[in-house]
């Protein structure tokens, strides 16, 4: 087992991108990674993609070799989907591969093309991520979903959708210095308590934006980085995933996520960490109330706590344990099968002090992403750290 | 979805068919294995055990609202249903996702809350007239 290092990392500017492909998009973010990398492009052994409606949003299927020309690299590519964690699943596969000495340098990443879309054939996309039968056939959208999930965790542990605003809150004040984000304005608790009803209790402003982007890592072993000298100082050292039941009505708890939960553990022990050693998170907050689950998930807070976090300041930028300093899903935007990729992309600038909000974690050493697809039957958590 | 193939249907199940049949008869019923896991059709072992041993058992004749949401942005198979109240209901053996009506949906959906008692059966959609498990409150028409 070698140490897999983040050689490069490279995003897209979130938002809207109206007349350009997802092969664009890709492309983008892969110079951008291997620009910041410093890798010779003909050394990436591996291409892992992550895509969740490509076929539905751009009629395109097959997307692997497309992105593997559109990012110039000629090697096995394989697109990987998994819901909203489709880019997270590429890139923990990415990480085994590098660790188990099976390739030296792959490209992992993803992308999402939404905006050209209207909103109802959104809303009917993600969708599918749940079961077709016995949830979308019962009228369950996926702010729905997350909406019965937000309720249950009221009746369980209680909490208001005042609490849910300062998540909300938080995530675009924490956007406003990110040059990726879709939305650098500020939102207040008001302003977020008085948007329209999406699925209650879940109002506009508990949902993350539609989103077009990309997200792409050069990850290499420990061994390359160092025989070609690159600036590579932040190592991914812990990998995991869980998955659970496809129907929220079939898990075993409707206010909790425990394949977040089962990801967490493997991640941690992968690491030789433990939940208090985490400085810094970005969570998947595709909603207000999915923050809250998944640091408790992640086992930052106690269930039932996390409700209270951002409310009383833990979790902003000044707190304790910033989360979501890039502006999280909510603010900086949704390209769903990017999402994971680019959540590390973010974190390892935080942890390398490069990020514009690396001020308010100087002294961070050890982060965590949290990916999910659909009401999380399916969880990829990584933790990284500051290796040299 | 899409005017390019988004409106075809999804394919149809004969089982998950056959199990709203059951249902709109007043015959719903859960697969319940050996070790008291219940799931719903189609199956060909239990989905927490993996026991082939799956037993048809009635489901309880009310059940108990565990969460609900009224969803105000439908998909667009829904959209002349919105807004409307969809619940996850504990029925003994297994949970059920549908949506409430109490029979007169012109003031919108009726109040729900965790806890409440719901009666099943199958109704329409009003968008598209597809079949749909529909919840309504135990003893109030």
């Amino acid at each position: 087992m070698t140490d897999v290092r983040v050689a490069g990392v490279g995003l897209t500017p979130f938002g809207s991108h109206p007349e350009r492909t997802g092969r664009d998009l890709f492309a983008e973010a892969a110079l951008r990674a291997f620009e910041d990398a410093a890798v010779d492009r003909s050394d990436v052994e591996e291409l892992n993609y992550g895509n969740f409606m490509g076929a539905l949003a751009e009629h395109q299927g097959h997307q692997a070799p497309l992105m593997a020309e559109a990012a110039g690299v000629r090697c096995p590519a394989t697109r990987y989907e998994s819901a909203c964690a489709s880019a997270g699943v590429a890139v923990r596969e990415a990480v085994r591969t590098v660790a188990a000495g099976d390739a030296d340098v792959v490209l992992a990443g993803g992308m999402e093309r939404m905006t050209n879309l209207p909103t109802d054939e959104v809303t009917e996309g993600l969708a599918i991520a749940a079961d077709d039968l016995f949830e979308v056939r019962a009228g369950v959208t996926f702010p729905g979903a997350y909406a019965l999930m937000a309720n249950a965790y009221f009746d369980a542990y209680g909490g208001t959708r005042e609490d849910l605003a300062h998540v909300a809150s938080k995530n675009h004040a924490n956007a406003v210095s990110n040059e990726y984000a879709q939305y650098r304005e500020e939102v207040s608790v008001a302003e977020a308590l008085d948007a329209p009803p999406v699925a209650e209790p879940l109002h506009l402003y508990d949902a993350c934006p539609i989103t077009d982007g990309a997200s792409a890592l050069v990850l290499v072993s420990e061994e390359y980085a160092a025989e070609h000298d690159l600036d590579a100082s932040v190592a991914v050292t812990g990998t995991g995933q869980g998955t659970d039941r496809m129907a929220l009505g079939d898990r075993e708890h409707l206010a909790r996520t425990p394949a977040a939960d089962d990801a967490a553990d493997a991640a941690y022990a992968d690491a030789g960490v433990g939940a208090s050693d985490v400085d810094v998170a970005e969570v998947h907050d595709c909603f207000t109330i999915a923050e809250v689950l998944a640091l408790e998930s992640l086992g930052l807070f106690e269930p039932g706590e996390g409700i209270a976090a951002a409310r009383e300041g833990t979790t902003t930028a000044d707190g304790d344990l910033p989360v979501n300093l890039s502006g999280g899903l909510k603010a900086k935007g949704h390209p769903v099968g990017a999402t994971g990729g680019s959540q590390i992309a973010e974190l390892t600038r935080l942890l390398r002090g490069d990020h514009p909000n690396s001020g308010h974690v100087p002294d961070a050493e050890v982060g965590v992403a949290h990916n999910a697809g659909g009401t999380v039957a399916s969880a990829v958590v990584h933790v990284l750290e500051v290796a040299e | 979805m899409s005017d390019d193939g988004g409106d075809a249907s999804p394919p149809a199940d004969r089982d998950h068919a056959e199990w709203l049949d059951a249902l709109a008869d007043g015959e719903g019923f859960a697969l319940v294995c050996p070790a008291g896991h219940g799931s719903l059709p189609p199956r060909r072992v239990c989905p927490e055990c993996g026991s082939p041993d799956l037993s048809r058992e009635p489901l309880a004749e009310a059940g108990t609202v565990e969460t609900y949401s009224v969803v105000h942005v439908p998909s667009p198979r829904f959209a002349d249903d919105a807004p409307y109240a969809t619940a996850v209901v504990d029925f003994g053996p297994t949970r059920l996702t549908g949506i409430v009506r109490d029979g007169d949906e012109t003031d919108g959906p009726p109040a729900v809350d965790v806890g409440d008692a719901v009666a099943v059966e199958v109704g329409e959609r009003a968008t598209d007239d597809e079949r749909l498990v529909v919840f309504r409150p135990a003893g109030g028409e």
